[in-house]
């Protein structure tokens, strides 16, 4: 190991900046992860919000289970279950006009960045009124007006993506940022390494946010990483890195508060790596025999809806009958989706045709 | 030895028109050649030199058979000779009895010339050595004849035989310039002239004078053609008619048949007689027209024989004019006034009215305009014709008076579409307005 | 009208645009201060500066994708690969990003970007870098592909692939770039995609001939009208969408067809133009269409081998006598 690579590791060993909630960098296995969440900073208004959300959300891919199993949904369905924490609290460090451009496993990210949930639900019927007016499915929600500018299929596709747009933001001088996940497996992908590699060198503001959570389909970490931690990787471009609790929603949501000031005022980039898990599998279509039932459980005592009502009720910001108050407000609203996908029409047959080109030439 | 005629097994070289080392050019005649028709003029397939006569004056060969080489002048040929020294039968007056289709052998003068084209890129190219051999021709035996899909159109709309062609294509691929040649070798051959094919065609039986129904062949139904069949049946009923009309401008004719009459009063020649020779002449053009719906084929007649509407005290009876294609106005003019005064006698034999291949009714001399005549089956359409009269017409920007006839055709749909009763008619109509035609086929 | 090369032609175009619209950039390997692998982008840095005229590590996958990026944010790139051979390491983003956004979007995400640099057969550089991969662009909807063959072409076309809101394929020639020619200055001077050129007019045949294989097929057609054969060249200039009713149009009066073109003949434009003409025209044909394509081997490096790998005027006029029957 080179001694810069050393030399960074103890950087990212060292609880980075003030931040509570960051994990230790782990040497090499699993990281050692700290049970305490970051003090609390936010309004209670802010704090029920992103509750809402990661309920909503959980909620959401519930149905969405449900639904595709009754056929209501087609293709591949990535649900976010377990990782709802990543999504929200990075979010919801966002400005409005700020970027969001993810993958495929994005319902979650969507929801939280502005895209009603019944544009969602429908287009994952394949109704016309989806957010892609039901031509993109499951992977390919986009709402411009929201600045969500996308899932995208193929693993890594996205990254150069986003560093394009934390490039156009630069370009007009403008200080918005963009938020760029991906799985880990994606880091394998050259598309990663050749954008963070322009990124820092161009000093782009895009922040990549990578969601560990452990399994590139059915290929483990472990049997898939050379250097399984991702954060460290960052330093093969002389960039900012985070590792960070994925579960804690507070601790994403600092991290990328402070990824975000980086971005804005010195138009930096910055890598975070959040370890989190997802309880189902890859895709609807997968029985995850690839772990154990064990494991999955271990997990989900650390679930983030979890760790965050333990924390807000720690904090007497959150009682019993308000949690059952936001669950039936959820409950409702995740009925709402599923109606409106429900009624919403088909698309209509010319829309076969249309949107091919922006300036169709008839020949 | 190509095939020159439809029904040649062989021919005999009457001529060499060229010798060895001439010059050859596509489209030039080099032999004469007897067939079991006629000394007919053979042309070059392709440019070079006559580089070996491999059949004398006098001999016979059997189709297909090589009777020289054309080449390059220093091309090498000894491996041809070689080959074709092979391939000649041993007895080359002995009727070719192969399996393959005589008129899939294409002239073998277009096979040796092959490696002459490759040869014909531009010299001063350094890298034409690389261009290939074109691949030899594909020969055929599933007895199809090979055509262009263009050369195929101009043939149905030109009214070209396609049977009486040799293709200069690969493979004897009869091709455009083909087809161009048919029609331009045609006397008629003006701008607005109409194409005249043979407007008489040889009795296969060799027999001039009596005249038995017209022969034909009888070709399937295409998948199309019934279709069209069925769909039209079930519209319009057993025979669906449609009607097509034109007016024709008669004054040439008029003076024509003015001009007869002088000179022959007692041949007392009608309008209608010449309406019968110039339908008839029109029909060979369009064999189509001259057919008839059958339950699975379509009949195609080799001979107009026109049926004439008759009225009798007992009503509509139509006498056929056999074979008015080969017959003089004369002839037409005296055969009509017979049959008819036998038909109102009542004295005509069943095999004298029955048997048309088209019809044609003339109410012209009860002064009407125009009006529609219902087929008689299974013939495929009748002339509906009305008055000649004079009546005021444009020409030149200018409204003249001319002696004008209109004239109604209906069609069966099942066996004449539009477009193509629409080409019959146009060819009748100029035929018509420029009579002195029919003294050129 | 002033006579320029084709790559003078192409850096008028660039340098225009740049001019005319401030959301266009230029980005790619060595477009800036090298001044151009193949000096199109000479004197473009100095002019419009480090922000709009971008030198790229070689990264073409990231840089493509990048460029897509700042597409779906609203800026008009201009990605420049050195040649087309490295625009495979980019596919993904051109297929999967570029031309499929606006659909998969619902038609919120135009991308208006050009993707341009040298393509089709170079000299002696041999097989990974001399090969014409249009046909693998012109087959996907979403994406538009140029081939231009003369300067003023050049200039006309990638003014309007530039000013185009979809995602644009411009394949340049390499051996044509010193092609010089009459070429307007007018800085309006654009010529619409999707709208072929009949480059010279005949009636015996008709050869469709794109990029290098122009100069060819009209070298050809020379020499063939001293034999009495009149050839009607025609250029598509736009690959995708192809203008197939000119090439139709044509075929009708002709009968004959010779598509020429230097890539390889399976599954190639040359294939696509022939099923079209079949199905359009079939009526009007006096002869199989018949293609003159590059060998189907990779490009070797000698000499020789590299000279009968792409076609030349004797194989155009060769297919032209074949289908004429000559």
């Amino acid at each position: 190991m080179s001694s810069q690579l050393t030399e960074r590791r103890e950087k990212l060993s060292t609880p980075a900046g003030n931040a509570a909630g960051v994990l230790e960098a782990p040497a090499d296995g699993e990281p050692e992860i700290r049970k305490s969440s970051p003090a609390i900073q936010e309004d209670r208004e802010t704090l029920l919000k992103i509750f809402h959300q990661m309920l909503l959300i959980r909620r959401f891919e519930e149905k969405c289970a449900e639904s595709y199993s009754l056929g209501k949904i087609g293709g591949f369905c990535h649900l976010y279950i377990g990782q709802e924490a990543v999504g929200v609290g990075s979010i919801s460090a966002l400005r409005d006009d700020d970027y969001v451009i993810t993958s495929y496993r994005e319902h979650g990210q969507a929801i939280a960045k502005g895209i009603l949930p019944e544009a969602v639900m429908a287009e994952l019927y394949g109704k016309a009124g989806g957010c892609s007016k039901g031509k993109g499915g499951s992977m390919h929600l986009f709402d411009k007006s929201v600045n969500f500018m996308g899932g995208h299929g193929i693993v890594g596709g996205q990254i150069p993506l986003g560093t394009g747009l934390a490039f156009a933001s630069k370009y007009r001088e403008s200080d918005q940022v963009t938020l760029c996940f991906f799985g880990e497996a994606a880091v394998n992908q050259g598309a990663f390494h050749e954008s963070l590699n322009m990124a820092q060198l161009w000093k782009l503001p895009c922040i990549y946010i990578c969601e560990n959570n452990q399994y590139g389909m059915g290929t483990s970490l472990a049997r898939a990483m050379s250097l399984q931690n991702v954060a460290e990787k960052a330093s093969a471009y002389s960039m900012e890195s985070e590792f960070v609790d994925g579960m804690d929603v507070l601790a994403m949501r600092r991290a990328t508060q402070r990824a975000i000031k980086r971005a804005r005022e010195n138009y930096l980039p910055t890598l975070i790596e959040a370890r989190t898990y997802r309880y189902m599998g890859h895709s609807m279509s997968d029985p995850g025999n690839y772990r154990t039932r064990a494991e999955i459980e271990k997990y989900q005592e650390r679930d983030p809806i979890k760790i965050f009502t333990a924390t807000l009720k720690e904090s007497s910001i959150l009682t019993d009958k308000d949690i059952a108050d936001i669950e039936a407000r959820v409950k409702e609203e995740v009925e709402r989706a599923v109606r409106f996908a429900e009624e919403s029409p088909e698309p209509d047959p010319s829309e076969l045709y249309a949107n091919v080109y922006a300036n169709p030439i008839e020949n | 030895m190509p095939k020159l005629s439809p029904t040649m097994e062989e021919g005999q070289l009457s001529r060499w028109l060229k010798k060895e080392g001439d010059k050859i050019s596509m489209g030039e005649p080099i032999a004469e050649i007897d067939t079991d028709k006629a000394t007919m003029e053979m042309q070059a397939l392709s440019n070079g030199v006559l580089r070996k006569i491999l059949i004398n004056e006098g001999e016979s060969a059997p189709l297909g058979q090589p009777i020289a080489i054309i080449g390059e002048p220093d091309e090498d040929i000894s491996e041809l000779l070689k080959a074709t020294a092979e391939k000649a039968p041993a007895a080359p007056a002995s009727p070719a009895k192969e399996d393959q289709s005589p008129a899939e052998e294409s002239a073998p003068a277009t096979k040796e010339s092959e490696p002459a084209k490759a040869a014909a890129v531009p010299p001063d190219d350094p890298a034409s050595p690389k261009v290939p051999a074109p691949a030899a021709p594909p020969s055929r035996d599933d007895g199809r004849q090979l055509i262009s899909p263009i050369a195929a159109r101009m043939a149905a709309e030109g009214g070209v035989n396609l049977k009486s062609l040799q293709g200069s294509g690969p493979g004897g691929r009869i091709v455009k310039r083909d087809i161009e040649a048919a029609m331009t070798a045609k006397p008629a051959s003006g701008s607005t002239a109409p194409r005249l094919r043979a407007a008489r065609v040889p009795r296969s039986d060799g027999k001039g004078v009596v005249y038995g129904p017209s022969g034909y062949r009888d070709e399937p139904l295409t998948q199309m053609r019934r279709t069209i069949a069925q769909r039209l049946v079930t519209s319009l009923g057993p025979v669906p008619h449609f009607f097509l009309t034109s007016e024709i401008d008669m004054d040439r004719a008029a003076d024509m048949r003015t001009a007869i009459n002088e000179l022959y009063p007692d041949l007392k020649l009608s309008i209608n007689d010449i309406v019968i020779k110039v339908a008839a002449a029109a029909l060979i053009q369009h064999p189509q027209v001259n057919a008839s719906f059958q339950e699975n084929t379509i009949r195609y007649y080799e001979h107009a024989d026109i049926g004439v509407a008759v009225a009798t005290e007992n009503g509509l009876i139509t006498p056929v004019v056999r074979g008015a294609d080969e017959k003089s106005l004369m002839e037409i003019a005296g055969e009509v006034r017979e049959l008819a005064e036998r038909a109102r006698a009542r004295k005509l034999k069943p095999e004298e009215y029955t048997g048309a291949t088209f019809s044609i009714s003339n109410l012209g001399m009860f002064g009407l305009d125009e009006f529609t005549a219902v087929i008689n089956p299974p013939e495929g359409a009748i002339l509906a014709v009305g008055a000649m009269m004079p009546r005021p017409v444009a020409r030149d920007r200018e409204i003249a008076i001319r002696q004008t006839m209109r004239v109604t055709m209906s069609c069966d749909h099942r066996v004449i579409d539009g477009a193509v009763g629409a080409q019959f008619l146009g060819t009748f109509k100029q035929i018509m307005e420029n009579p002195l035609y029919l003294f050129l086929v | 009208m002033p006579v320029t090369t084709m790559r003078d032609a192409l850096n008028q175009a660039l340098r225009e645009e740049l001019a005319r619209d401030a959301n266009v950039f230029l980005m790619g390997e060595e477009v800036a201060e090298y001044q151009g692998a193949y000096k199109v982008t000479r004197g473009l840095l100095e002019e419009f500066g480090p922000k709009r005229v971008i030198d790229t590590p070689i990264t073409e996958l990231g840089f493509a994708g990048l460029g897509v990026g700042a597409a779906m944010a609203g800026l008009r790139p201009i990605v420049e690969f050195m040649t087309f051979n490295f625009s495979i390491l980019a596919i993904d983003q051109i297929i999967n990003s570029a031309a499929k956004m606006l659909y998969m979007s619902g038609g919120q995400f135009p991308i208006p970007i050009v993707f341009r640099g040298p393509g089709g057969s170079a000299y002696q550089v041999s097989s990974q870098h001399s090969q014409a991969i249009e046909s693998w662009y012109a087959y996907f909807p979403g994406l538009k592909v140029v081939m231009p063959s003369t300067p003023a072409d050049a200039k006309g076309l990638l003014k309007s692939a530039v000013r185009d809101d979809d995602p644009v394929i411009f394949i340049e020639q390499e051996r044509l770039y010193g092609l010089k020619g009459e070429v307007p200055e007018n800085d309006d001077f654009v010529i619409p995609l999707g709208v072929a050129e009949v480059k010279r007019e005949g009636t015996d045949a008709t050869i469709v001939a794109r990029s290098w294989m122009l100069p060819v097929a009209m070298k050809a057609a020379e020499e063939l009208a001293k034999d009495g054969v009149s050839c009607e060249v025609i250029d598509p200039r736009t690959i995708r969408p192809l203008d197939i009713n000119t090439i139709v149009e044509s075929v009708k009066k002709t009968n004959r067809v010779v598509i020429a073109e230097e890539s390889h003949p399976f599954c190639g434009v040359g294939a696509e133009i022939s099923a079209a003409i079949s199905e359009r025209a079939f009526d009007y044909l006096d002869a199989p269409v018949k293609r003159v394509s590059g060998v189907d081997v990779p490009m070797p490096y000698a000499k020789n081998l590299e000279r009968r790998a792409i076609p030349d005027v004797a194989e155009v006029i060769a297919a032209v006598r074949a289908v004429s029957y000559l």
